[in-house]
């Protein structure tokens, strides 16, 4: 595994933004556009990208990261859509209740984790739920440059098919959509199957969805390299556990339904990270004691990583035992 | 058996593996000379592979016998032919009427390898998921840095550039895209100072 990213801030850079629209488009589901209070141009941002939108929640601050599914070539706004998550940890429901026009909020610079690659001679995507909202700005930026693209999209039923209409009408000979209600399915393997060569597969959608991807297009001779997945995992609650920051000379305790990472910053460590969810490595930190049990979660770190105890990505991971010292 | 163990070298100098069998419905391999032995090694570890498989084998003069035997293992297509180059429109042809899923097997030169590598890659298959095995031959494709020009099978080092005349090095520095090792003149400083060619890894 390669080591990580060398910029060690806390996060990428901030932008100030004010909320432009809020746009329920489902029971679930909500657009929010952001656009800044200087007028300026966004950063540019390549199809993929997330952002983490920092809210003030009471207090205490959440740090979701989102996909940006606005156009990349429209510099004047941003967009994500969120789904809403009744037992998730709260931040989806922040923005579903608390999120208003006119709000002045921060997000960060944009972060690529999950970019298109565009040696590619097609561009296969296969969307999950609210796994959709990548690929919105993948077709966009596909069909500026006249791009091979198609999109297989399962979604839970009509009401909740977040854009299916909208991809439908727009490219009727290139979207898929596959209503689980009406016990539809994409068939994957009759999809990979005559591919022409070039092809990339892309998958954004829940955990065995990807993995499924994976698997099958690994049974089917592809190349480890035409596969592309992003999965963003939320940190898990767990038994709280005490700390020891070496470097920030302090010790600190993480609750049961926070992160390591939010546990630091709640005691003003400034930690570095940029996606928050397991997957781009920048949270990496060096365990310099441990007497316990790491509970591994990210998919950064290789298994030897792992098993050997000297490492730890804080965003997802947490500790059970007596003693960890962290090298922060 | 004639493989070659290359000693230890710069980044840039290809390494190849040991031809294993992959799943997929499509199997493309592209061989010269004793590169058929990695084919007979291959068609021994998967008694299905050769039926769903496209041979296309260059003899190079020293495969004798080693055509009778691969065409043994009953490939789905098998083609022979005289030269790397009169093969190219072929393995262009199968690579592009191929889908997704194909496995590329080279094997034999070094020479031979690159340059289908070369095509194979600008199909489309990702170069790290090609596999190769080395056999046969050690000599190399070179390209002249200073007139560019390729001269084929190098086997000693200095050696002179079939296009220009130059008294060229051989360096481990390789070209993916040339599907080429450097040559660089050797007496520039010193014109006439050519230490005595010595075979390669001799
Ligand atoms: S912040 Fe990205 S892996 Fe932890």
């Amino acid at each position: 595994m390669t080591a990580a990213p060398q910029n060690t801030k806390a996060g990428a850079e901030k932008i100030a933004v004010t909320v432009s629209a809020v746009v329920p488009l489902n029971d679930l589901v909500t657009r929010f556009e952001f656009t800044r209070p200087d007028g300026a141009a966004f950063p540019p941002f390549s199809a993929g990208a997330h952002t983490v939108v920092e809210m003030r929640d009471q207090g205490r601050t959440r740090l979701n990261p989102y996909s940006l599914m606005s156009d990349p070539s429209d510099p004047s706004i941003y967009a994500i859509s969120v789904r809403r998550d009744d037992q998730g940890r709260g931040g989806s429901l922040f923005m579903h209740r608390n999120v208003k026009v006119g709000d002045a909020m921060t997000l960060t610079y944009p972060v690529n984790l999950f970019s298109l690659d565009l040696r590619g001679r097609k561009h296969v995507f296969l969307a999950g739920g609210i796994g959709i909202t990548p690929f919105m700005a993948m077709i966009a930026q596909l069909e500026q440059s006249n791009g091979n693209w198609e999109l297989h999209y399962a979604c839970r039923s009509e009401a909740l098919g977040t854009y299916a209409d909208q991809l439908r009408s727009h490219y009727p000979n290139k979207v898929h959509v596959y209503f689980d209600d009406q016990n539809q399915a994409i068939g994957l393997e009759d999809l990979l199957d005559g591919q022409p060569l070039g092809t990339h597969v892309y998958v954004c959608g829940p955990k065995g969805m990807i993995d499924w991807v994976h698997t099958t297009a690994a049974e089917h001779g592809w190349p480890s390299e035409n596969v592309h997945s992003e999965e963003f995992l939320a940190p898990q609650p767990g038994k709280p556990f005490e700390v020891r920051l070496c470097k920030s000379d302090i010790t600190i305790q993480v609750g049961e339904h926070e992160s390591l990472l939010e546990a630091m910053e709640r005691c003003g460590v400034d930690a570095p990270f940029l996606c928050r969810g397991g997957a781009c490595g920048q949270c990496e930190t060096d365990v310099v004691e441990a007497d316990g049990e790491f509970v591994h979660r990210d998919h950064w770190l290789d298994d030897d990583d792992h098993a050997c105890g000297k490492k730890i990505m804080p965003c997802v991971s947490r500790f059970v035992g007596k003693t960890l010292v962290l090298d922060r | 058996m004639s493989k070659f163990q290359f000693p230890e070298s710069i980044a840039s100098r290809p390494t190849y593996g040991s031809l294993k069998s992959r799943p997929g419905k499509a199997h493309l391999m592209i061989a010269d000379a004793e590169g058929a032995e990695a084919i007979l090694d291959l068609a021994a570890q998967d008694a299905g592979l050769m039926a769903k498989s496209h041979v296309i084998y260059i003899p190079s003069g020293s495969g004798a016998g080693l055509s009778e035997r691969l065409r043994g293992l009953k490939p789905a297509q098998y083609y022979e032919g005289p030269s790397y180059a009169a093969a190219v429109p072929r393995i262009r042809r199968v690579l592009s009427d191929a889908h997704m899923g194909l496995q590329v097997y080279l094997c034999g030169t070094e020479g031979l390898m690159g340059q289908a590598m070369n095509e194979a890659t600008a199909a489309g298959i990702p170069h790290s998921a090609i596999q190769t095995e080395h056999r046969g031959s050690i000599a190399r494709r070179m390209q002249c840095v200073h007139c560019k020009g390729i001269t084929e099978n190098v086997t000693t080092d200095p050696f002179v550039c079939a296009h220009c005349g130059l008294n060229l090095f051989v360096r481990d520095h390789y070209s993916r895209r040339l599907a080429a090792f450097q040559g660089v003149c050797i007496d520039a400083e010193d014109p006439g100072n050519v230490p005595n060619p010595v075979e390669l890894y001799k």
